[in-house]
């Protein structure tokens, strides 16, 4: 069993709890206009555009199963991201397929500086066996687990996966159906009905939203959802990060929006806060 | 005592009028100078052969430093009091009785601290201030505790005019200790350094995140592995100076170093180098380091009248530039690994600390009784004058590795053979204020292994951390600009920024 692997951050203080190591899985199966690592969306096609273009020759062309392939040779790839700014399918060659072993093999090396991992995206969730799988090994090591996820996975469904997982961060990109649908272009009922599963186990670590001045109500959207889980605060306390818009990143179509000013991230903190919700992080 | 020429008489001369003339000293600064030129002029130690050309020489080739200690040690070069006894005692010298309140007892500190002489002529311990307050801390509300605290630290900052000065605070969650931290968060001052004694399962994390969010804000404290250190030098140990390990009621004779980047540059190749180079520097280094102790205690007098003699003092020797060490011998053998960031060169630079640590245990002075007759290893963090030097074994600044961990990697292989001290510093990015628990994290994963001291502070933070001691952006700017500044470490960080680069370590 493999994943395509984008990335791997042996320390990182932005993905959960403490320091963790954080794996990035490619692909993704909704499409948010302001994504800010649009690179991560989907697999790669093959139509070799950048091979020629990468200025380390760290890219080829090869072929298997009768499909023409990207190979990419990370020693001599020099990350100047010259292929991910090329591509014109939301994709990045600097893809490698990894079993749950070997990943786990890159994540131990940072053991004992780290006390968890958590795996994103991407959706992550798109790769539920191998989650289950590698988060399994962690849990043989001590370490904790945590999932990053936009929520469309039904938890439910995913027993195994969730027996291994301490922990989810969740967005709620918007709360009424309409606004969700013009952000991401899907539905959120698997989304919320998500929140308030996990929620009720005490796997709900924390939810999050991106704020887009003018894309989306934010207001309604931290009041509800704050609102919506106030009754499993008690279960387990669940954090709510407010995330601000900034451009970077983004794809040039969708990079116009303003960034919010602090005044607007304080007051949605307040917001929040009112509702219930004790642990706030802006960033 | 030996005569000398009239030409270097009038050599000193001059530049002790330049001294006095100077606009960017203060006076206490001139008066300091002056009398280290006036040791200058001292010949009294009995130097062995060879020494000259491996100490006075120019930079580039100088293979042993002695760190400005003079011709004629005085006193020992760090006197760690026993603060406890103080406390508990008085002093008749002083004419002060034990504190009873907390009032008496900050009053007595501040004034005993004006009679701890050291090589910068400033107490370069302060004392385990949560141990020695706590008891009194309760004696009013707590903010008026906080307020007393506060305008003691201040106190110390203004008139402790070196940030070579230390106070410890930890393992254990004190209320001292928690208003101590508080207030070094606000006040954001270089003086005093400050590190915390940490050990998880004695250590309750949210001491340890109060200290982390400290550090974030002024630099300080670091964090000291107190389960390696205490195994070592035993429960009496303190951190003093800039990350020096030393016993309660002791310190140190003195502190040379072996400038290990241009020893090298003696050497044919890395079996000339381990053969008969670094043998014969490290032979010449520990004999003048006898001859300073045996003057100390022999000649000078300090151990018989000064008031703050005792027993059980200690010493230590010292070591840096071992990146720049590996790479000159690489280089001279044609090969391209880098110091930090090939296996091979750190294998190097592993085999040569093995050898160093090796002569060190051979090697027996007769006045080392607290520490079995042995000199201490210290990875000495470099002094502004060093160019091409890294401190003890760090990797060179603009060499690190791209990710921490390899970073920490690095250190684990070298910490082990420094209990007189060693440390790496990383500056850590902003978003790191929102998660301090990452920083924890680090620290504890670093003491599981053999890690022994680490510091933090905010890229954006005014105090910074130099390459053991704290100064001030804000002071180095005025330095620059041919301003005077209260503290004479500021001197030293101008040049670690020019000369050290310090200012371009990679954030975390």
């Amino acid at each position: 069993m493999k994943a395509p692997v984008n990335k791997i951050i042996p320390f990182s203080a932005v993905d959960g709890p403490g320091n963790r190591t954080s794996v990035f899985l490619q692909g993704c199966n909704i499409n948010c206009l302001y994504c800010h690592n649009p690179e991560t969306r989907k697999v790669c096609i093959g139509c070799g555009d950048c091979v020629e273009a990468c200025p380390a020759g760290a890219l080829s062309m090869w072929e298997a199963d009768g499909k023409k392939r990207v190979l990419y040779d990370p020693l001599k790839c020099v990350s100047c991201d010259t292929c991910i700014h090329l591509c014109t399918h939301d994709a990045s060659p600097r893809i490698v397929y990894m079993t749950p072993e070997e990943v786990f093999e890159k994540i131990a090396r940072q053991i004992p500086f780290i006390r968890g991992v958590t795996l994103s995206g991407g959706e992550c969730t798109l790769y539920p066996e191998f989650l289950t799988e590698l988060f399994s090994i962690c849990k043989t090591r001590g370490l904790d687990t945590m999932l990053d996820s936009n929520g469309t996975l039904d938890f439910k469904e995913h027993p195994d996966l969730l027996e291994v997982t301490d922990g989810v961060m969740l967005d709620i990109k918007a709360f009424s159906q309409e606004d969700h649908k013009k952000v991401t272009g899907g539905e959120n009922q698997k989304i919320l009905e998500n929140a308030r599963y996990l929620a009720s186990l005490g796997k709900l670590f924390e939810v999050r939203t991106v704020v887009v001045p003018g894309l989306f109500d934010p207001e309604f959207t931290i009041k509800e959802a704050s609102a919506m889980l106030k009754p499993f605060q008690q279960v387990k306390r669940i954090q709510y990060k407010i995330i601000a818009y900034r451009p970077m990143g983004v794809r040039a179509e969708y990079a116009g929006f303003p960034v919010p000013d602090e005044a607007l991230l304080n007051h949605l903190a307040e917001i929040a806060r009112t509702e219930g919700m004790e642990k706030i992080v802006i960033i | 005592m030996r005569e000398i020429t009239m030409e270097r008489v009038n050599e000193t001369r001059q530049e002790i009028l330049d001294i006095i003339k100077s606009p960017i000293l203060t006076h206490e600064q001139k008066v300091a100078n002056m009398a280290g030129k006036a040791d200058s002029l001292m010949e009294v130690l009995d130097l062995p052969e060879g020494l000259d050309q491996l100490l006075n020489v120019p930079g580039d080739v100088k293979c042993i430093c002695d760190l400005a200690e003079g011709h004629a040690p005085v006193r020992p070069r760090y006197i760690i009091p026993d603060y406890f006894k103080f406390m508990r005692e008085g002093s008749k010298f002083l004419q002060l009785d034990p504190p009873k309140d907390l009032y008496e007892a900050l009053n007595s500190l501040l004034i005993f601290y004006k009679h701890v002489p050291s090589v910068t002529n400033f107490p370069v311990y302060v004392g385990a201030l949560d141990e020695l307050l706590e008891p009194f801390i309760n004696d009013v509300e707590e903010a008026q505790a906080k307020k007393l605290l506060k305008l003691f630290m201040q106190h110390i900052d203004r008139t402790v005019l070196d940030s070579f000065s230390h106070a410890n605070i930890g393992p254990k969650a004190t209320k001292a200790g928690r208003l101590l931290l508080e207030v070094e968060r606000e006040l954001e001052q270089a003086v005093p350094n400050l590190t915390m004694k940490y050990e998880e399962g004695v250590t309750p994390d949210d001491f340890a995140l109060l200290a982390v969010d400290t550090a974030l804000h002024s630099a300080k404290p670091s964090f000291a592995n107190h389960k390696m250190f205490r195994r070592e030098l035993g429960e009496n140990y303190v951190i003093a100076s800039c990350y020096n390990g030393l016993l309660l009621g002791g310190g140190s004779y003195t502190l040379c170093r072996l400038i290990l980047g241009n020893i090298a540059k003696r050497a044919k190749d890395i079996k000339d180098f381990k053969e008969n180079q670094l043998p014969y520097v490290m032979d010449i280094m520990a004999r003048y380091m006898d001859a300073r102790i045996k003057f100390e205690v022999e000649e000078s007098g300090f151990f018989e009248n000064n008031f703050l003699a005792k027993e059980g003092f200690i010493h230590k020797d010292g070591m840096v530039g071992m990146a720049e060490c590996v790479n000159i011998l690489f280089e001279k053998e044609g090969r391209s690994g880098r110091y930090g960031l090939d296996q091979e060169a750190t294998g190097l630079g592993v085999e040569i600390m093995e050898q160093i640590n090796a002569f060190n245990q051979n090697h027996v002075n007769p006045y080392c009784q607290a520490t079995g007759g042995h000199f201490l290893l210290h990875a000495q963090v470099g002094i502004a004058e060093d160019e091409n030097i890294s401190p003890g074994t760090r990797i060179p600044i603009g060499e690190e590795p791209e990710e921490l961990i390899e970073h920490l990697l690095q250190c684990d292989k070298f910490h082990k053979y420094f209990p007189s001290g060693t440390g790496d510093i990383f500056p850590i990015d902003t978003t790191v204020h929102k998660n301090p628990e990452f920083v924890l994290d680090i620290v504890k994963g670093s003491f599981k292994k053999d890690l022994r001291y680490l510091s933090f502070y905010s890229k954006d933070s005014d105090v910074i951390r130099i390459t053991g001691y704290l100064v001030k952006r804000s002071e180095i700017e005025k330095l620059r600009a041919g301003e005077n500044v209260l503290q004479d470490t500021t001197h030293l960080g101008l040049g670690a920024a020019l000369n050290g680069h310090i200012l371009e370590r990679k954030v975390r």
